[in-house]
Protein backbone atom coordinates (compact mmCIF):
# COMPACT_ATOMS: atom_id res chain seq x y z
CA UNK A 1 0.00 0.00 0.00
CA UNK A 2 2.78 2.74 1.04
CA UNK A 3 4.87 1.46 -2.10
CA UNK A 4 2.03 1.70 -4.40
CA UNK A 5 0.74 5.19 -3.12
CA UNK A 6 4.27 6.80 -2.99
CA UNK A 7 5.04 5.29 -6.81
CA UNK A 8 1.79 6.87 -7.85
CA UNK A 9 3.10 10.25 -6.25
CA UNK A 10 6.27 10.03 -7.66
CA UNK A 11 5.23 8.88 -11.13
CA UNK A 12 1.98 11.64 -11.08
CA UNK A 13 5.19 14.45 -10.13
CA UNK A 14 7.47 12.93 -12.58
CA UNK A 15 5.24 12.91 -15.40
CA UNK A 16 4.64 16.92 -14.93
CA UNK A 17 8.14 17.71 -14.59
CA UNK A 18 9.08 15.56 -17.74
CA UNK A 19 5.88 17.78 -19.67
CA UNK A 20 7.39 20.57 -18.94
CA UNK A 21 10.55 20.06 -20.24
CA UNK A 22 9.62 18.72 -23.06
CA UNK A 23 7.91 22.20 -23.65
CA UNK A 24 11.41 23.83 -23.17
CA UNK A 25 13.58 21.10 -24.49
CA UNK A 26 15.74 20.72 -21.90
CA UNK A 27 16.46 16.96 -20.15
CA UNK A 28 14.27 16.34 -17.42
CA UNK A 29 15.78 17.19 -13.96
CA UNK A 30 18.04 14.65 -12.10
CA UNK A 31 16.28 13.47 -8.88
CA UNK A 32 19.16 15.54 -6.71
CA UNK A 33 17.67 18.68 -9.05
CA UNK A 34 14.27 17.64 -8.21
CA UNK A 35 14.50 17.01 -4.77
CA UNK A 36 11.87 18.93 -2.92
CA UNK A 37 13.39 18.33 0.34
CA UNK A 38 17.16 18.69 1.19
CA UNK A 39 18.55 16.23 3.28
CA UNK A 40 22.09 16.40 3.41
CA UNK A 41 24.59 17.31 5.97
CA UNK A 42 25.21 15.92 9.78
CA UNK A 43 22.71 14.54 12.00
CA UNK A 44 22.08 13.31 15.52
CA UNK A 45 19.90 10.76 17.12
CA UNK A 46 17.74 12.39 19.89
CA UNK A 47 16.92 9.60 21.65
CA UNK A 48 13.93 10.64 23.18
CA UNK A 49 11.92 6.98 22.75
CA UNK A 50 12.51 3.76 24.17
CA UNK A 51 15.78 4.69 25.78
CA UNK A 52 16.35 2.03 27.89
CA UNK A 53 16.33 -0.50 24.19
CA UNK A 54 18.61 1.57 22.62
CA UNK A 55 21.42 3.41 24.99
CA UNK A 56 21.97 0.05 26.69
CA UNK A 57 21.40 -3.74 25.66
CA UNK A 58 18.34 -4.68 26.89
CA UNK A 59 17.77 -8.32 28.88
CA UNK A 60 17.89 -11.34 26.81
CA UNK A 61 14.51 -11.94 25.93
CA UNK A 62 13.44 -8.74 26.45
CA UNK A 63 11.18 -7.84 23.31
CA UNK A 64 8.52 -6.24 24.25
CA UNK A 65 6.35 -4.31 22.30
CA UNK A 66 7.64 -6.55 18.95
CA UNK A 67 5.20 -9.23 17.63
CA UNK A 68 7.48 -11.58 17.21
CA UNK A 69 6.01 -15.19 15.60
CA UNK A 70 6.41 -18.21 17.91
CA UNK A 71 9.95 -19.04 15.67
CA UNK A 72 10.84 -15.78 16.47
CA UNK A 73 10.93 -16.09 20.07
CA UNK A 74 12.21 -18.85 19.76
CA UNK A 75 15.26 -17.42 17.95
CA UNK A 76 15.69 -14.14 20.06
CA UNK A 77 15.68 -16.82 23.23
CA UNK A 78 19.10 -18.13 21.74
CA UNK A 79 20.78 -15.32 21.54
CA UNK A 80 24.59 -15.33 22.37
CA UNK A 81 26.29 -12.10 21.62
CA UNK A 82 29.70 -14.08 21.98
CA UNK A 83 28.98 -16.66 19.58
CA UNK A 84 28.64 -13.66 17.17
CA UNK A 85 31.71 -11.97 17.93
CA UNK A 86 33.69 -14.54 17.48
CA UNK A 87 31.75 -15.65 14.07
CA UNK A 88 31.92 -11.99 12.84
CA UNK A 89 28.47 -11.21 12.94
CA UNK A 90 29.10 -7.84 15.22
CA UNK A 91 26.71 -5.65 12.88
CA UNK A 92 24.03 -8.06 13.37
CA UNK A 93 22.27 -4.61 14.97
CA UNK A 94 23.31 -2.22 12.59
CA UNK A 95 21.08 -3.52 9.76
CA UNK A 96 19.13 -1.68 7.88
CA UNK A 97 16.08 -3.31 9.81
CA UNK A 98 17.37 -1.47 12.87
CA UNK A 99 20.52 0.99 11.95
CA UNK A 100 18.03 4.24 12.42
CA UNK A 101 17.41 3.22 16.13
CA UNK A 102 21.16 3.02 16.73
CA UNK A 103 22.22 5.95 18.39
CA UNK A 104 24.49 7.90 16.57
CA UNK A 105 25.06 10.40 13.68
CA UNK A 106 24.37 10.13 10.04
CA UNK A 107 25.66 12.16 7.30
CA UNK A 108 24.28 12.49 3.96
CA UNK A 109 25.52 13.20 0.72
CA UNK A 110 24.67 12.84 -3.34
CA UNK A 111 27.00 9.94 -3.91
CA UNK A 112 26.03 10.87 -7.48
CA UNK A 113 22.83 12.63 -9.11
CA UNK A 114 20.59 9.83 -9.14
CA UNK A 115 21.99 8.00 -5.53
CA UNK A 116 22.03 9.42 -2.30
CA UNK A 117 24.54 7.68 0.12
CA UNK A 118 24.17 7.66 4.25
CA UNK A 119 27.05 7.46 6.22
CA UNK A 120 26.52 6.15 10.15
CA UNK A 121 29.33 6.71 12.39
CA UNK A 122 27.91 4.23 15.35
CA UNK A 123 28.79 1.22 13.24
CA UNK A 124 30.45 2.71 10.35
CA UNK A 125 27.41 1.41 7.78
CA UNK A 126 27.43 3.21 4.36
CA UNK A 127 23.45 3.07 3.01
CA UNK A 128 23.04 4.03 -0.79
CA UNK A 129 19.38 5.03 -2.02
CA UNK A 130 19.38 4.73 -6.03
CA UNK A 131 16.83 6.47 -7.52
CA UNK A 132 17.47 4.79 -10.79
CA UNK A 133 17.15 0.91 -10.82
CA UNK A 134 21.07 -0.59 -10.54
CA UNK A 135 22.68 -2.35 -13.51
CA UNK A 136 24.01 -5.96 -13.66
CA UNK A 137 22.81 -8.82 -11.24
CA UNK A 138 22.31 -8.50 -7.93
CA UNK A 139 24.56 -8.39 -5.02
CA UNK A 140 24.98 -10.68 -2.43
CA UNK A 141 23.05 -9.74 0.43
CA UNK A 142 24.40 -7.54 2.97
CA UNK A 143 23.74 -5.67 6.22
CA UNK A 144 22.44 -2.97 4.00
CA UNK A 145 20.60 -4.39 1.52
CA UNK A 146 19.79 -2.53 -1.67
CA UNK A 147 17.60 0.57 -1.54
CA UNK A 148 15.30 2.23 -3.88
CA UNK A 149 14.56 5.41 -3.55
CA UNK A 150 11.51 7.82 -4.62
CA UNK A 151 10.69 11.30 -4.12
CA UNK A 152 7.07 12.15 -2.79
CA UNK A 153 5.55 15.25 -3.20
CA UNK A 154 2.51 17.21 -1.95
CA UNK A 155 -0.65 15.53 -3.37
CA UNK A 156 -2.75 18.09 -5.41
CA UNK A 157 -6.49 17.95 -3.80
CA UNK A 158 -9.04 16.38 -6.06
CA UNK A 159 -12.63 16.44 -6.77
CA UNK A 160 -13.32 13.44 -9.35
CA UNK A 161 -11.39 14.31 -12.26
CA UNK A 162 -10.87 17.93 -11.34
CA UNK A 163 -8.01 19.74 -10.27
CA UNK A 164 -8.83 21.79 -7.30
CA UNK A 165 -6.00 24.45 -7.24
CA UNK A 166 -6.49 25.10 -11.00
CA UNK A 167 -3.82 26.32 -12.53
CA UNK A 168 -2.83 28.20 -9.37
CA UNK A 169 -0.01 27.50 -7.54
CA UNK A 170 1.25 23.73 -6.33
CA UNK A 171 1.61 23.22 -2.43
CA UNK A 172 4.97 24.76 -1.36
CA UNK A 173 6.69 23.22 0.56
CA UNK A 174 6.93 19.36 2.02
CA UNK A 175 7.89 16.25 0.16
CA UNK A 176 9.50 12.97 1.70
CA UNK A 177 11.80 10.29 0.73
CA UNK A 178 10.46 7.01 0.81
CA UNK A 179 12.90 4.14 0.23
CA UNK A 180 12.58 0.10 0.16
CA UNK A 181 15.62 -2.01 1.27
CA UNK A 182 15.31 -5.99 0.42
CA UNK A 183 18.76 -8.28 -0.21
CA UNK A 184 19.09 -7.83 3.22
CA UNK A 185 21.21 -10.56 5.42
CA UNK A 186 19.51 -11.52 8.65
CA UNK A 187 20.20 -9.44 11.79
CA UNK A 188 18.64 -7.62 14.94
CA UNK A 189 15.53 -5.33 15.44
CA UNK A 190 17.31 -4.75 18.99
CA UNK A 191 20.56 -5.27 20.45
CA UNK A 192 19.74 -8.45 22.51
CA UNK A 193 18.60 -10.89 19.60
CA UNK A 194 15.23 -9.97 18.45
CA UNK A 195 15.53 -11.27 14.82
CA UNK A 196 14.82 -9.95 11.41
CA UNK A 197 15.20 -12.96 8.61
CA UNK A 198 16.59 -12.58 5.09
CA UNK A 199 12.96 -12.18 3.64
CA UNK A 200 12.55 -8.97 5.28
CA UNK A 201 11.50 -5.65 3.44
CA UNK A 202 12.48 -2.58 4.97
CA UNK A 203 10.10 0.95 3.52
CA UNK A 204 11.06 3.52 4.71
CA UNK A 205 9.85 7.44 4.66
CA UNK A 206 12.39 10.41 5.24
CA UNK A 207 10.44 13.65 6.13
CA UNK A 208 11.82 16.85 7.92
CA UNK A 209 10.52 19.64 9.96
CA UNK A 210 11.88 22.61 11.87
CA UNK A 211 13.16 22.39 15.11
CA UNK A 212 11.72 25.73 17.32
CA UNK A 213 15.37 26.56 18.75
CA UNK A 214 16.32 26.89 14.35
CA UNK A 215 17.77 24.24 12.34
CA UNK A 216 15.56 20.84 11.40
CA UNK A 217 14.45 17.85 12.57
CA UNK A 218 14.78 14.57 10.10
CA UNK A 219 11.93 11.69 11.35
CA UNK A 220 12.70 8.46 9.98
CA UNK A 221 9.51 6.08 9.82
CA UNK A 222 10.81 2.52 9.47
CA UNK A 223 8.18 -0.08 8.81
CA UNK A 224 9.69 -4.04 9.06
CA UNK A 225 7.87 -6.50 7.59
CA UNK A 226 9.19 -9.93 7.65
CA UNK A 227 6.79 -12.75 7.06
CA UNK A 228 9.06 -15.40 9.02
CA UNK A 229 9.97 -14.04 12.36
CA UNK A 230 6.94 -11.01 12.70
CA UNK A 231 3.11 -11.48 13.21
CA UNK A 232 2.75 -8.52 11.64
CA UNK A 233 5.15 -4.88 9.80
CA UNK A 234 6.88 -3.63 12.97
CA UNK A 235 6.81 0.36 13.05
CA UNK A 236 9.02 2.97 14.69
CA UNK A 237 10.15 6.33 14.16
CA UNK A 238 13.57 8.09 15.05
CA UNK A 239 14.06 11.65 15.20
CA UNK A 240 17.40 13.10 14.50
CA UNK A 241 18.81 17.09 14.88
CA UNK A 242 20.64 18.56 12.27
CA UNK A 243 24.03 19.71 13.03
CA UNK A 244 26.14 22.57 11.87
CA UNK A 245 29.54 20.71 11.26
CA UNK A 246 30.98 17.11 11.38
CA UNK A 247 33.28 17.97 14.37
CA UNK A 248 30.95 15.37 16.97
CA UNK A 249 31.40 12.62 14.03
CA UNK A 250 32.77 9.88 15.44
CA UNK A 251 33.25 6.49 13.60
CA UNK A 252 32.99 3.25 15.88
CA UNK A 253 33.06 -0.21 14.92
CA UNK A 254 30.13 -2.49 15.29
CA UNK A 255 30.03 -3.77 18.75
CA UNK A 256 27.42 -7.33 19.62
CA UNK A 257 26.68 -5.89 23.02
CA UNK A 258 26.86 -2.37 24.98
CA UNK B 1 -44.03 36.63 1.26
CA UNK B 2 -42.94 35.36 4.12
CA UNK B 3 -40.15 35.80 6.63
CA UNK B 4 -38.76 32.24 6.04
CA UNK B 5 -39.14 33.33 2.10
CA UNK B 6 -36.90 36.32 2.94
CA UNK B 7 -34.61 34.51 4.96
CA UNK B 8 -33.73 31.82 2.43
CA UNK B 9 -33.60 34.61 -0.22
CA UNK B 10 -30.71 36.38 1.51
CA UNK B 11 -28.95 33.05 2.56
CA UNK B 12 -29.11 32.12 -1.22
CA UNK B 13 -27.76 35.59 -2.43
CA UNK B 14 -25.12 35.45 0.26
CA UNK B 15 -23.91 31.52 -0.97
CA UNK B 16 -23.62 32.82 -4.47
CA UNK B 17 -22.15 36.25 -3.56
CA UNK B 18 -19.58 33.83 -1.55
CA UNK B 19 -19.21 31.09 -4.57
CA UNK B 20 -18.31 33.70 -7.10
CA UNK B 21 -15.77 35.55 -4.84
CA UNK B 22 -14.55 32.13 -4.49
CA UNK B 23 -14.32 31.23 -8.18
CA UNK B 24 -12.68 35.34 -9.29
CA UNK B 25 -10.17 34.88 -6.35
CA UNK B 26 -7.08 35.25 -6.93
CA UNK B 27 -4.65 32.37 -5.18
CA UNK B 28 -4.25 34.31 -2.23
CA UNK B 29 -7.96 33.58 -1.43
CA UNK B 30 -7.75 30.44 -2.71
CA UNK B 31 -9.30 27.20 0.15
CA UNK B 32 -7.00 25.19 2.13
CA UNK B 33 -7.97 22.20 0.75
CA UNK B 34 -6.85 19.25 2.87
CA UNK B 35 -3.42 17.57 1.29
CA UNK B 36 -3.78 14.01 2.52
CA UNK B 37 -7.08 12.79 4.24
CA UNK B 38 -6.95 12.13 8.16
CA UNK B 39 -10.18 11.65 8.97
CA UNK B 40 -11.27 8.32 10.31
CA UNK B 41 -9.86 5.36 12.58
CA UNK B 42 -6.23 5.07 13.27
CA UNK B 43 -5.39 2.29 15.06
CA UNK B 44 -1.50 2.82 17.14
CA UNK B 45 0.93 0.46 16.15
CA UNK B 46 2.32 0.37 19.83
CA UNK B 47 6.07 -0.72 18.92
CA UNK B 48 7.54 2.30 21.17
CA UNK B 49 6.53 3.05 24.46
CA UNK B 50 6.46 6.59 24.41
CA UNK B 51 4.21 6.45 28.21
CA UNK B 52 7.07 5.15 30.06
CA UNK B 53 4.93 4.37 32.71
CA UNK B 54 6.37 1.29 33.61
CA UNK B 55 8.20 1.93 37.14
CA UNK B 56 7.80 5.10 39.03
CA UNK B 57 10.75 6.90 38.58
CA UNK B 58 11.74 6.70 34.60
CA UNK B 59 12.29 9.65 33.05
CA UNK B 60 14.61 8.50 30.50
CA UNK B 61 14.49 10.24 27.10
CA UNK B 62 13.22 13.54 28.90
CA UNK B 63 15.45 16.79 29.14
CA UNK B 64 14.16 18.01 32.60
CA UNK B 65 15.20 20.67 34.10
CA UNK B 66 16.01 20.70 38.22
CA UNK B 67 12.92 21.41 38.62
CA UNK B 68 10.75 19.18 37.25
CA UNK B 69 12.87 16.88 38.50
CA UNK B 70 12.24 17.24 42.10
CA UNK B 71 8.37 17.73 41.59
CA UNK B 72 8.62 14.42 39.55
CA UNK B 73 10.44 12.85 42.38
CA UNK B 74 7.79 14.21 44.85
CA UNK B 75 4.88 12.74 43.56
CA UNK B 76 2.69 9.81 44.59
CA UNK B 77 0.30 7.99 42.11
CA UNK B 78 -1.81 8.11 45.19
CA UNK B 79 -2.33 11.35 44.88
CA UNK B 80 -5.04 9.68 41.56
CA UNK B 81 -6.93 8.71 44.84
CA UNK B 82 -8.30 11.89 45.35
CA UNK B 83 -11.35 12.70 43.43
CA UNK B 84 -10.09 16.61 43.04
CA UNK B 85 -7.02 15.67 41.32
CA UNK B 86 -8.48 11.91 39.23
CA UNK B 87 -7.93 14.00 36.05
CA UNK B 88 -4.89 15.55 36.99
CA UNK B 89 -2.46 14.14 34.57
CA UNK B 90 -3.59 14.17 30.69
CA UNK B 91 -2.87 17.65 28.98
CA UNK B 92 -3.53 17.27 25.44
CA UNK B 93 -0.13 15.67 23.91
CA UNK B 94 -0.59 12.54 25.09
CA UNK B 95 -2.97 11.60 22.75
CA UNK B 96 0.70 11.37 21.28
CA UNK B 97 1.90 9.34 24.38
CA UNK B 98 -0.65 7.02 25.95
CA UNK B 99 -1.08 3.60 24.16
CA UNK B 100 -4.44 4.75 22.34
CA UNK B 101 -5.49 5.20 18.82
CA UNK B 102 -6.92 8.05 17.17
CA UNK B 103 -10.75 9.19 15.78
CA UNK B 104 -10.43 12.14 13.91
CA UNK B 105 -13.58 13.67 11.94
CA UNK B 106 -14.03 17.30 10.57
CA UNK B 107 -16.40 20.25 10.66
CA UNK B 108 -16.35 21.05 6.80
CA UNK B 109 -17.02 24.70 5.42
CA UNK B 110 -20.52 24.04 3.56
CA UNK B 111 -20.13 26.18 0.37
CA UNK B 112 -16.81 25.25 -0.79
CA UNK B 113 -16.07 21.91 1.35
CA UNK B 114 -12.66 23.27 2.91
CA UNK B 115 -12.54 21.99 6.25
CA UNK B 116 -13.03 24.75 9.18
CA UNK B 117 -11.41 22.58 11.76
CA UNK B 118 -10.45 18.70 12.67
CA UNK B 119 -11.19 17.06 15.84
CA UNK B 120 -9.29 14.27 17.43
CA UNK B 121 -11.08 11.90 19.89
CA UNK B 122 -10.22 12.09 23.70
CA UNK B 123 -9.28 9.41 25.82
CA UNK B 124 -8.87 9.01 29.34
CA UNK B 125 -7.83 13.30 29.32
CA UNK B 126 -11.87 13.73 28.60
CA UNK B 127 -11.08 17.03 26.06
CA UNK B 128 -11.20 16.90 21.82
CA UNK B 129 -8.31 17.80 20.79
CA UNK B 130 -10.04 20.64 17.82
CA UNK B 131 -7.87 22.06 15.51
CA UNK B 132 -9.03 24.95 13.95
CA UNK B 133 -8.27 25.29 10.42
CA UNK B 134 -10.40 28.27 9.41
CA UNK B 135 -7.56 30.90 10.18
CA UNK B 136 -8.75 31.92 13.84
CA UNK B 137 -6.31 33.94 16.59
CA UNK B 138 -5.09 32.63 19.41
CA UNK B 139 -6.71 33.82 22.46
CA UNK B 140 -5.51 36.52 24.92
CA UNK B 141 -2.35 34.74 26.97
CA UNK B 142 -4.68 35.91 29.65
CA UNK B 143 -7.47 33.66 28.40
CA UNK B 144 -8.88 30.42 29.89
CA UNK B 145 -6.48 27.52 29.81
CA UNK B 146 -8.01 24.25 29.51
CA UNK B 147 -7.34 20.47 29.72
CA UNK B 148 -7.13 20.36 25.71
CA UNK B 149 -5.78 24.17 25.38
CA UNK B 150 -6.19 25.58 22.01
CA UNK B 151 -4.80 25.14 18.68
CA UNK B 152 -4.91 25.88 15.30
CA UNK B 153 -3.56 24.30 11.75
CA UNK B 154 -2.67 24.46 8.75
CA UNK B 155 -1.09 22.91 5.46
CA UNK B 156 2.28 23.07 4.72
CA UNK B 157 2.70 21.05 1.25
CA UNK B 158 1.40 17.40 2.51
CA UNK B 159 1.97 17.97 5.84
CA UNK B 160 -0.81 19.08 8.52
CA UNK B 161 1.02 21.57 11.66
CA UNK B 162 -0.86 22.38 14.51
CA UNK B 163 -0.31 24.72 17.28
CA UNK B 164 -1.47 24.26 20.50
CA UNK B 165 -1.38 26.83 23.29
CA UNK B 166 -3.63 27.99 26.93
CA UNK B 167 -3.03 24.31 28.12
CA UNK B 168 -3.41 23.42 31.81
CA UNK B 169 -0.87 21.87 34.00
CA UNK B 170 -0.59 18.62 33.49
CA UNK B 171 2.03 15.52 33.42
CA UNK B 172 4.86 15.56 31.33
CA UNK B 173 4.91 11.84 31.96
CA UNK B 174 1.95 10.49 33.96
CA UNK B 175 4.45 9.17 36.62
CA UNK B 176 4.61 12.54 37.75
CA UNK B 177 6.76 14.55 35.80
CA UNK B 178 5.34 18.06 35.40
CA UNK B 179 3.85 20.37 32.25
CA UNK B 180 2.97 23.68 33.40
CA UNK B 181 0.53 25.86 32.04
CA UNK B 182 3.54 27.83 29.69
CA UNK B 183 3.47 25.04 28.09
CA UNK B 184 3.57 25.21 23.98
CA UNK B 185 2.73 21.90 21.42
CA UNK B 186 3.99 21.83 17.77
CA UNK B 187 2.43 18.86 15.97
CA UNK B 188 2.56 17.67 12.21
CA UNK B 189 0.58 14.86 10.69
CA UNK B 190 2.61 12.82 8.17
CA UNK B 191 0.53 10.82 6.30
CA UNK B 192 2.78 7.44 3.88
CA UNK B 193 0.22 5.04 2.26
CA UNK B 194 -1.79 3.84 5.58
CA UNK B 195 0.74 4.68 8.10
CA UNK B 196 0.29 7.96 10.14
CA UNK B 197 3.26 9.41 11.82
CA UNK B 198 2.69 11.89 14.43
CA UNK B 199 5.49 14.24 15.76
CA UNK B 200 4.80 16.47 18.86
CA UNK B 201 7.61 19.09 20.22
CA UNK B 202 6.57 19.98 23.36
CA UNK B 203 7.91 23.52 24.60
CA UNK B 204 8.33 23.96 28.45
CA UNK B 205 10.13 26.90 29.39
CA UNK B 206 9.63 25.65 33.27
CA UNK B 207 9.85 22.26 32.59
CA UNK B 208 11.98 21.46 29.81
CA UNK B 209 15.70 22.04 29.45
CA UNK B 210 15.19 21.58 25.56
CA UNK B 211 12.13 21.09 23.42
CA UNK B 212 11.56 17.66 23.91
CA UNK B 213 10.36 15.47 20.29
CA UNK B 214 7.84 12.67 20.40
CA UNK B 215 6.84 10.45 17.40
CA UNK B 216 4.05 7.90 17.24
CA UNK B 217 2.90 5.65 14.36
CA UNK B 218 -0.63 4.79 13.47
CA UNK B 219 -2.40 2.34 11.22
CA UNK B 220 -5.17 3.63 9.56
CA UNK B 221 -8.12 0.76 10.49
CA UNK B 222 -11.27 -0.35 8.91
CA UNK B 223 -12.62 -0.86 12.55
CA UNK B 224 -14.45 2.45 14.44
CA UNK B 225 -12.23 3.75 16.86
CA UNK B 226 -14.29 5.01 20.11
CA UNK B 227 -14.71 8.90 19.62
CA UNK B 228 -14.79 8.78 23.72
CA UNK B 229 -13.08 7.44 26.36
CA UNK B 230 -13.71 6.05 29.68
CA UNK B 231 -14.11 8.97 32.32
CA UNK B 232 -11.12 9.49 34.98
CA UNK B 233 -12.18 7.09 38.01
CA UNK B 234 -10.65 7.70 41.55
CA UNK B 235 -9.51 4.19 42.52
CA UNK B 236 -7.09 3.01 45.27
CA UNK B 237 -3.79 3.72 44.34
CA UNK B 238 -1.84 2.32 47.10
CA UNK B 239 -2.04 4.51 50.08
CA UNK B 240 -5.04 5.08 51.49
CA UNK B 241 -6.23 8.45 52.19
CA UNK B 242 -5.07 10.58 54.66
CA UNK B 243 -5.37 14.73 55.54
CA UNK B 244 -2.24 14.76 53.80
CA UNK B 245 -1.55 14.86 50.15
CA UNK B 246 0.30 11.59 49.10
CA UNK B 247 3.91 12.32 48.82
CA UNK B 248 7.37 11.42 48.80
CA UNK B 249 10.30 13.80 49.75
CA UNK B 250 12.37 14.32 46.57
CA UNK B 251 15.65 12.91 48.12
CA UNK B 252 13.73 9.64 49.94
CA UNK B 253 11.29 8.54 47.15
CA UNK B 254 12.04 4.85 47.38
CA UNK B 255 11.94 3.89 43.37
CA UNK B 256 14.45 6.46 42.37
CA UNK B 257 17.55 3.84 41.49
CA UNK B 258 15.17 1.46 40.39
CA UNK B 259 15.58 1.96 36.76
CA UNK B 260 19.36 1.32 37.34
CA UNK B 261 18.90 -2.01 39.44
CA UNK B 262 16.35 -3.84 36.92
CA UNK B 263 17.88 -2.80 33.72
CA UNK B 264 21.13 -1.15 34.30
CA UNK B 265 20.18 2.65 33.65
CA UNK B 266 22.19 4.87 34.84
CA UNK B 267 21.18 7.77 37.52
CA UNK B 268 21.59 10.00 35.06
CA UNK B 269 19.08 8.95 32.35
CA UNK B 270 16.61 7.59 34.79
CA UNK B 271 16.53 10.81 36.12
CA UNK B 272 15.79 12.72 32.59
CA UNK B 273 19.26 14.42 32.45
CA UNK B 274 19.69 16.37 29.21
CA UNK B 275 22.62 15.25 27.99
CA UNK B 276 21.78 11.29 28.39
CA UNK B 277 19.40 11.88 24.79
CA UNK B 278 22.51 12.04 22.76
CA UNK B 279 24.62 9.09 21.52
CA UNK B 280 27.78 10.58 23.21
CA UNK B 281 26.25 9.92 26.28
CA UNK B 282 27.49 5.80 25.79
CA UNK B 283 30.96 6.93 25.80
CA UNK B 284 30.12 7.56 29.33
CA UNK B 285 28.55 4.77 30.77
CA UNK B 286 30.73 1.74 31.03
CA UNK B 287 30.42 -1.20 28.97
CA UNK B 288 28.20 -3.78 30.91
CA UNK B 289 28.28 -7.57 30.11
CA UNK B 290 25.97 -9.39 28.21
CA UNK B 291 22.87 -9.28 30.49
Amino acid sequence: MIVALAAAGSLGSAATAQGQNRAGGAPPPTPRDSAPIDLTGYWVAFVSEDWRLRMVTPPKGDYTRVPLTPEGRKVADTWDPAADASAGNQCKAFGAGAIMRVPGRLHVTWQDDTTLRLDTDAGMQTRTFRFAPAAGPADAPSWQGQSTARWERAAVPRRGDQDLLGTGPRPAGGGALTVVTTNLRAGYLRWNGVPYSENTTVTESFDVAPHPTGGQLLIVTTVVEDPRYLQRPYVVSSQFKKEADPSRWDPTPCTSTW
Amino acid sequence: MGSNTVYLNVVTARTALAVLLLLLSGPALRPAYAQFELVGSWDATGNEDLAGDGLPVDYTGYPLTEEARMRGLSYSQSQLSMIERQCQGWPVFYFAQGPFGLRIWSDTEKANGTPISYTIGAWENRAPFVIWMDGRPHPSPNAAHTRAGFTTGHWEGNTLVAYTTHMQVGFLRKTGVPSSDQARLTTRFFRHGDVLTVLGIIEDPIHLAEPQILTKNFRLSSAAISPVGPACIAVFEGTELGESVAHYAPEKNPFTDEMTAKYGVPRDAALGVAETLYPEYRKKMKPRPAP
